[in-house]
């Protein structure tokens, strides 16, 4: 354990290095997040009964998703880890006694997790001193509060793995670029990124929310608001752990089968 | 003129090199947009107007600016990586030649990949054009065209002012993701819809909406006058305090000396 610890306490602090470019982020997200609501409150104020949720929660699950953009993005792959895969440095990885499917889990978490802290503050600070239905607001109740903390990790876990699934992929591939490129742009619109599930029209909306992808952000920002609460929540927290059990015993086994055949050329 | 033709299909060669890779990238880029077009067709699908525009109409406005944009990206790409090209010394080669520096950053790189975009826009306009119920008589086809060129035009101008900025950075600036991406992703929506301030700024600091929100105001038949036709063309304005701004930018370059 203590080994894992250390990969992760090295990439943490070496993904601190990078304040200027967190400001600039910063900056980014707010405008970012302020066109998102206006561009929702004009949609409210054309048909203000086909909302689907509270406009404050919407508000909060955007200023949630600006903030914690870095835990959650989809286009967040380790360069290092996909060339030592594709060019085969792995054989050091290999030489050393750790598992490498929880080194790069703890190096990729360290990663997203630095990425967000530095941006996430500012944020969630501006936002919530903005008017009543266009800011961030207060967690819906105690409950949700703990809910939405325990699922923001979750959540965390689950976005790994998925970024940990093209990298094992990348093995029987060898290209990276063709399967970055899907998963980013299956898991952008399926997890809710680019709108948020609700807004999806009814039917598929409940076959998305099955889905893998809406274990990620989807889940935490919606509880926050209390948009979801009570069994509905824990039925969709214990599909977020199903989802995950899934994920990493595949992957594990995935693994094994890639690395007893992996050849490494000489050079 | 000639010595772009040349490198264009220097470029256009290299890119077929490789061509499953170029297929798949092509293919990523349609679904990518795609996902873009499902959102708008989702929202609108649910709240069927917005601001007074029904869908087919969005759908103009979503249009015209994927493909202006697009063009633009496949074109001025060679800005986007003009970060890395003072990075490493690159443009202390153009500057020594005898050619101007716009044209060889310009020809430097071309991405023909965003031909999977600008198809995409082009199933939309196509499906845009007869549904949105406009009359097209020559004025309105060249109020549309004008409409394409000018948010090419905008795009275009908004790559050159990204690789200024990287004169005094040295590094690429995230911060001009909000006028260059972002611009493309809520350029969907004419920007009347998010407010008067936002209009107001992409009207006079970002030109995008004299591309899309005025002239589709008279496409529609909502303002007569034809001074929001031309609209679009004042738009290419923008290129003045832009070139500006790059010659500025040229004269106090101070190379990084790797």
């Amino acid at each position: 354990m203590k080994q894992y610890f250390t990969f992760f306490r090295i990439r943490f602090a070496a993904s601190l290095q990078y304040r200027a470019a967190a400001w600039a982020g910063v900056a980014t997200q707010f405008a970012w997040g302020s066109m998102l609501i206006s561009l929702y409150a004009a949609f409210y104020r054309a048909n203000p009964a086909d909302f689907p949720m509270e406009f404050s929660a919407l508000s909060s699950y955007i200023w949630l998703q600006q903030a914690f953009l870095a835990l959650y993005s989809s286009w967040f792959f380790d360069r290092d880890t996909l060339d030592s895969i594709t060019q085969g440095t792995i054989a050091y990885d290999l030489c050393r006694p750790v598992s490498l499917y929880w080194m790069w889990f703890w190096k990729d978490t360290a990663t997203r997790i630095a990425r967000a802290a530095l941006r996430c503050m500012p944020i969630l600070i501006f936002s919530a001193f903005l008017p009543a239905p266009y800011g961030l607001s207060l967690p819906a109740d105690g409950v949700s509060f703990l809910l939405f903390l325990l699922t923001m990790i979750l959540a965390l876990w689950m976005a790994n793995a998925f970024t940990l699934l093209i990298y094992i992929l990348c093995f029987y591939t060898m290209s990276p670029m063709g399967l970055r490129t899907l998963s980013t742009t299956a898991i952008e619109f399926l997890s809710g990124a680019l709108i948020p599930l609700p807004f999806l029209p009814d039917g598929f909306r409940q076959f998305c929310e099955l889905l893998p992808f809406a274990s990620m952000q989807n889940l935490p920002f919606r509880i926050y608001s209390g948009d979801l609460a009570g069994y509905e929540a824990v039925f969709f927290i214990f599909l977020q752990l199903f989802w995950i059990l899934c994920f990493t015993l595949l992957e594990q086994l995935l693994l094994k089968r890639a690395l007893k055949k992996v050849v490494v050329q000489g050079g | 003129m000639k010595l772009y033709l040349k490198y264009f299909s220097i470029h256009l060669r290299s890119a077929m090199e490789y061509k499953s890779s170029f297929f798949m990238t092509v293919l990523g880029q349609f679904l990518m947009s795609f996902t873009g077009f499902l959102s708008v067709w989702f929202l609108m699908d649910r709240f069927h107007e917005v601001e007074g525009f029904t869908f087919s109409e969005i759908l103009l406005c979503y249009s015209v600016v994927l493909l202006g944009s697009s063009i633009a990206e496949c074109f001025f790409r060679g800005f986007d990586r003009f970060p890395q090209m003072i990075g490493n010394g690159e443009f202390d080669r153009i500057l020594t030649r005898p050619r101007n520096e716009i044209f060889q950053v310009l020809a430097s790189k071309m991405e023909f990949t965003r031909i999977g975009r600008f198809l995409q826009a082009l199933l939309v306009i196509c499906y845009a054009i007869p549904t949105s119920g406009v009359i097209w008589n020559a004025e309105n086809i060249l109020t549309l065209i004008f409409m394409i060129l000018g948010a090419f035009g905008v795009f275009s101008a908004l790559y050159i002012l990204y690789a200024c900025f990287s004169f005094f950075t040295i590094e690429g600036l995230e911060f001009m993701n909000i006028f260059t991406n972002g611009g493309q992703e809520f350029g969907q929506y004419p920007f009347s819809v998010y407010g008067k301030w936002i209009l107001r700024f992409f009207t006079f600091v970002v030109p995008l909406a004299l591309c899309q929100y005025y002239p589709l105001l008279a496409l529609l038949g909502r303002e007569g006058s034809v001074f929001y036709r031309i609209l679009p063309l004042c738009s290419l304005l923008f290129f003045l305090p832009v070139l500006i701004f790059w010659k500025f930018g040229v004269k106090h370059y101070k190379s990084t000396g790797s």
